[in-house]
């Protein structure tokens, strides 16, 4: 494999020792109240180095949170930090890969010039990338195996790919806060272990990452801890502990067989984990 | 032929300011035109280029300068554009559709009380290289640096907002003002280049030259840089052919820049075909 695993954290990533989470929310809510994708008194908090996985029905609220998260929708009312320092004043940044459905693939830039705008900010106003900031990231696509690929155009690389360069495009933001949304939609399997072993990369030197999924069997064996989301927090902690017949049917409703044989659980859903067009049943709505 | 082919026409001094004028148009436009086409703002462009005519028109009528009324119409119209959207809950093209309309018949109706209605009409729609002054020259180079430069300093900053807003958010750049910026380029360039092609070509300057470049390049800048080259071939030769063929300069140098877009079109498909 071409992953560099290192368990020294570079010099791209700032360490930051102490008794804070890596990132904090506290009773977010954010959308309109009501409305598909609204989310309400959303709180959890991620440690360091961790991989939590956010599970949740369609209109959940999870690309919500995300985008209120990393401040692209205005939140109503909550607290978002990142290692104890409050989101809306830091500099602090969480990066964020968007769905793939929102980029427009056909557009000229080359996967260098795509990792290269995650240092936008570093290299500063009315400057050009120097140097070091092209080394930086070419390190960067190294480490996620794609040094090859640097000079192809963004549209021309798989999906499984084009998820490794925005993975790399947002550790070049130097954050070690990182939500990907949905990663693993449409790719086949080879892609989705190679995803995967770029996890395991983010881990080893002290990413924390929240990802959303569809994928209940990949979230209860890949994740440390799994977020599961209807419009609130359901619950919140080891897999294990998450999911049992109650918190699954409180998220996914009516739409979600369980069967409870003995020690083992027999969860039956669709192809995405949930049926989509039934009617959605939320408490406290 | 030869030589003298090319030469003879310059011996005119409003062929010398045309040609100057349609290289500048050419590169500044292409430039420009690049965000048109990779932010898929072709139809604003088109609409922005026609919103200037009631400026156009009040300046042409008062005797006043036609840049300055047509920049002012053009930043009333992006704002009028903005609020419809914003505050009337309408979809943005129709906001635009709404604005260009009004907008473009009001400068109609303006210029139809002036007496020579019909020729200042075509003038303003379809252009008029060859009656560029040194004045115009002058505002065009100015305004063309401006734009130019600007784009070169703010390079990074509109290509992440182009790509993806959501990073430009997430980097806390400040998206709002950056994209204003970018529409008060695109109304720059529209007023400046009006006089070469007219507004009612101005959207082919804009986009063709732009969609020409994608197709041989896949870096924004230098999508930038073949775009301008393009733009400058097209308005030279189109001049050229203008002066042969005695069409008139703004569908000349529109012609010329879509049978060089057929014909790198061409290319890359047969390219594509073989790598296929």
């Amino acid at each position: 494999m071409h992953l560099h695993n290192t368990h020294a954290p570079t010099s791209e990533v700032p360490v930051v020792a102490g008794p804070c989470p890596a990132l904090a929310v506290h009773d977010l809510s954010a959308g309109y109240p009501g409305a598909r994708g609204a989310i309400q008194s959303v709180s959890f908090s991620v440690w360091r180095g961790e991989r939590v996985g956010l599970v949740g029905p369609n209109g959940a609220g999870k690309s919500t949170l995300f985008k209120a998260l990393v401040g692209l929708i205005p939140h109503d009312t909550g607290h978002v930090s990142i290692h104890g320092e409050d989101c809306s004043t830091s500099h602090r940044m969480i990066g964020y890969v968007p769905q793939q459905e929102e980029i427009d693939w056909g557009f000229p830039v080359t996967v260098r010039d795509v990792v290269m705008m995650g240092r936008a900010r570093r290299i500063g106003w009315l400057r050009w990338p120097r140097r070091r900031d092209w080394e930086a990231v070419d390190a960067m696509l190294e480490s996620v195996g794609l040094a090859a690929l640097s000079h192809r155009q963004i549209g021309q690389l798989s999906g499984g790919q084009r998820r490794r360069v925005f993975i790399a495009r947002a550790l070049a933001q130097a954050t070690d806060v990182l939500l990907l949304d949905e990663p693993f939609s449409g790719v086949d399997a080879a892609a989705e272990e190679e995803i995967m072993e770029t996890l395991d990369l983010l881990r080893a030197r002290g990413v924390s990452v929240v990802l959303a999924t569809h994928d209940l069997g990949m979230a209860v064996n890949e994740f440390d801890r799994l977020l599961l989301l209807n419009r609130q927090v359901v619950a919140y902690g080891a897999p294990a502990a998450v999911f049992n017949a109650d918190t699954l049917k409180r998220a996914y409703g009516g739409r979600l067989g369980v069967i409870e044989e003995g020690q083992r659980t027999l969860v039956i859903v669709d192809e995405h984990g949930c049926p989509e067009g039934a009617p959605m049943h939320t408490e406290g709505d | 032929m030869g030589l003298e082919f090319l030469l003879e026409p310059l011996q005119y001094a409003f062929m010398q300011r045309g040609m100057v004028a349609v290289i500048l148009v050419g590169v500044v436009s292409g430039v420009v035109g690049c965000y048109v086409v990779v932010r898929g703002m072709a139809f604003f462009g088109d609409a922005l280029a026609h919103t200037v005519l009631p400026g156009v028109a009040v300046a042409y009528v008062a005797g006043g300068n036609l840049f300055i009324g047509g920049l002012a119409a053009g930043v009333a119209a992006a704002v009028g554009i903005g609020w419809l959207t914003r505050e009337a809950r309408l979809k943005e093209d129709t906001a635009i559709g709404v604005v260009f309309a009004g907008m473009f018949a009001l400068g109609i109706a303006i210029i139809s009380t002036t007496r020579s209605y019909s020729v200042d009409l075509t003038h303003i729609l379809f252009g008029d290289v060859l009656g560029v002054a040194d004045a115009d020259l002058l505002i065009m180079l100015v305004f063309g640096a401006l734009v130019i430069g600007t784009v070169a300093a703010l390079y990074k900053e509109f290509l992440v907002m182009s790509f993806d807003p959501g990073l430009a958010k997430t980097l806390r750049l400040p998206t709002e003002p950056l994209r204003l910026l970018l529409l008060g380029l695109l109304a720059v360039t529209i007023v400046a280049s009006l006089q070469t092609v007219g507004i009612a070509l101005m959207v082919a300057m804009l986009v063709t030259p732009a969609a020409t470049a994608r197709l041989l390049v896949k870096r924004l800048h230098h999508m930038m840089v073949v775009s301008a080259l393009v733009g400058a071939v097209s308005g030279v030769v189109g001049l050229y052919l203008s002066f042969y063929l005695n069409l008139p300069s703004g569908p000349a140098i529109v012609l010329t820049t879509t049978a060089l877009f057929i014909v790198v079109f061409v290319a890359a498909q047969a390219r594509w075909r073989r790598g296929q």
